[in-house]
């Protein structure tokens, strides 16, 4: 409290106020379309992700993911480049399809936190009246919303490769094939951050309480993946490969490893990936219901809000 | 052109009729919009925003359709909802600068106009703080601040003075009139507190159970009803004998509110009538004054929701 008038239900500082008053200013100024507004919404949205303009404490959490995604590809870069004549390495010490699996624990608790943080909040405080109230329409504020978790996640999923491909280029690596491995991988890793935003915003528009939304998103890709793995191993043990390479449908991780496998013919990363082209299809299909499936799941949940 | 203009306007829920054949028009400055909590005032405010579809009837916002031109209404109206809207970790001044934004103004004019709303609201230092610590009545400012941010042409506010103690009401209330009056801003404000909006507002529209009540400058709702309230002072039963004495006079005189007494006029006389018989029975003149209708009495005649539309 800066001076006894901030009291709460107290009347206005006057005197302060009577000096500085212009009186009301209209505004004659342009008015942006729905496309910059649009943006603006999504850059807001892609910065608060990572805590960018909220409080000092919503920074910690994604901050902290950045950094330990990043500091295992930073230690791979670190050895390759220095010691790549003495272990006579001639290729990337872990693939770029093969990193987002096995830091999927990270990147789930980067989905889990900050979905909610975008998607619940707004329902969860009735902010989405506000943006309502706006000219923007209902479904281009879903898809905008949707987009910046999509580019949050893609970031941190993106960023430790593109330090391991740059690792990669100082320590002469093949520029050619690396380049053609690196650019997969970005691939695999947008398709990772589109089916894993899609269904935390989908789960998180379900969940208006933000505790729940966050163990909900956890559930889905954590247990799911470790069921999917689970299933995977002792398939690939038994002799039943078929049903792991079905099993990997299940879960993100294995889902966008496999289609990879199956069209950038990356090293797989999974017990059983797709062997044969029906079943490589079937992961893209699967691939694309998922990603397709949660902006139709968004768009009919957010025709239920009132405003 | 009207701000507002409705035609039958109706909009049935499955259980229950929220409008009912409403024809209202609204002109510039503040209209007050009156009724009980479930009149139909927030129903016809988020239809008059496009975000809830009429069942039938029209309602036009500026000339434009609120059916097909929801988008273009929503860029020329501010609307303060009724509910709590604020994200707790976000200070009111990020949030007026990113709902101005939303409105389609660039980041400079929207930081410079946030600071400008803000101010005229009235939260100094306070809009650098996070919301979740704001007061009820810090609250509803910001919920204001937000609605004003891109400049409208007419602002909706819903309940503006619910939860606040009688001096933040009165500042609000003052903001309201402030709106309307010196930004040039026309106003439509909800109210169920009857007695706040004939302060405020030039005319009022008051709803009853989705209907149309009555529609009319304020200043026609505060006409007097050739009537004077009497009050006297001298001894306990003073009003009783000053009112007998009244009625034997050949004036018709019944007890009013406050140990009061309230005499119809019959002729410019019958001032002096009661000046004249107070001093013969030996009595004071506390007051002597016309009385006049207020808002509430609109509701008071016949009860609410028995009164048939005017």
């Amino acid at each position: 409290m800066s001076s006894p008038s901030d009291a709460p239900g107290d009347t206005r500082s006057r005197p302060a106020g009577v000096i500085h008053d212009l009186g009301y200013r209209p505004y004659g100024g342009p008015r942006l379309g729905e496309g910059p507004v649009a943006w603006s919404l999504f850059v807001t949205g892609l910065r608060h992700t990572y805590g960018l303009g909220r409080s000092g404490r919503s920074k910690v959490l994604p901050m902290l993911l950045l950094g330990l995604m990043l500091l295992p590809a930073l230690i791979l870069v670190g050895v390759l480049v220095q010691a790549r004549n003495l272990l006579g390495l001639d290729d990337q010490i872990v693939a770029y399809s093969t990193y987002p699996l096995t830091t999927q624990l990270l990147i789930s608790v980067f989905v889990a936190a900050q979905a909610p943080a975008l998607i619940s909040r707004d329902l969860r405080f009735r902010t989405i009246t506000l943006y309502l109230a706006r000219p923007m329409r209902r479904a281009v504020y879903v898809l905008v919303r949707l987009a910046s978790l999509t580019v949050a996640t893609f970031v941190l999923v993106a960023s430790p490769l593109l330090l391991m491909y740059v690792g990669g280029v100082l320590a002469d690596l093949p520029l050619v094939r690396e380049t053609g491995r690196f650019l997969g991988g970005l691939v695999g890793a947008a398709l990772l951050a589109a089916c894993l935003a899609g269904l935390a915003a989908l789960v998180s528009a379900l969940t208006i309480r933000r505790g729940l939304a966050v163990t909900a998103v956890i559930v889905v890709l954590l247990v799911s993946y470790t069921v999917v793995s689970t299933i995977q191993g002792i398939a690939l043990d038994s002799g039943h490969e078929t049903v792991g390479e079905v099993a990997g449908l299940f879960s993100p991780y294995t889902l966008v490893n496999g289609v990879q496998v199956f069209l950038f013919d990356s090293p797989e990363a999974t017990p059983t990936p797709p062997t044969t082209d029906p079943m490589g299809v079937v992961y893209v299909v699967a691939c694309l219901v998922i990603v397709l499936g949660s902006i139709g799941g968004l768009l009919a949940r957010y025709r239920r809000v009132s405003p | 052109m009207g701000v507002i203009e409705t035609e039958g306007l109706t909009k049935t829920y499955p259980r229950v009729t929220a409008l009912d054949h409403l024809d209202v028009s609204v002109g510039e400055g503040v209209t007050g919009l009156v009724g009980a909590n479930g009149a139909g005032k927030s129903t016809l405010i988020k239809i008059l925003l496009g975000l809830v579809r009429a069942t039938s009837g029209t309602a036009r916002v500026f000339g434009h359709d609120v059916a097909t031109e929801g988008g273009t209404i929503r860029s020329l109206v501010g609307y303060m909802p009724e509910h709590d809207c604020l994200p707790a970790d976000v200070s009111a001044s990020d949030l007026v600068v990113h709902m101005g934004q939303m409105s389609g103004l660039p980041y400079p004019a929207a930081r410079e106009r946030a600071s400008d709303v803000l101010r005229h609201v009235g939260l100094a230092e306070e809009r650098y703080r996070p919301m979740g610590g704001y007061s009820t009545g810090m609250k509803q400012r910001a919920k204001l601040a937000q609605a004003l941010v891109h400049d409208p042409r007419l602002v909706l506010l819903d309940e503006p003075t619910n939860g606040l103690d009688p001096t933040s009401r009165d500042d609000m209330l003052a903001l309201v009139r402030r709106i309307g009056s010196e930004f040039g801003i026309a106003v439509l404000v909800t109210s169920h507190l009857l007695g706040e909006l004939e302060r405020v507002s030039d005319h009022v529209v008051v709803l009853d159970g989705g209907r149309l009540l009555r529609s009319s400058a304020t200043s026609e709702f505060l006409h007097a009803t050739g009537s004077l309230l009497v009050e006297v002072h001298g001894r306990p039963d003073a009003d009783r004998v000053l009112g007998q004495a009244l009625v034997e006079a050949g004036l018709v005189a019944r007890p009013a509110e406050g140990g009061m007494i309230e005499v119809e006029v019959r002729d410019e006389t019958t001032p002096d009538v009661v000046r004249d018989l107070t001093v013969a029975l030996g009595l004071g003149l506390v007051r002597l004054q016309e009385r006049h209708h207020r808002i509430e009495d609109v509701f008071r005649e016949g009860g609410a929701g028995s009164v048939q539309p005017v």
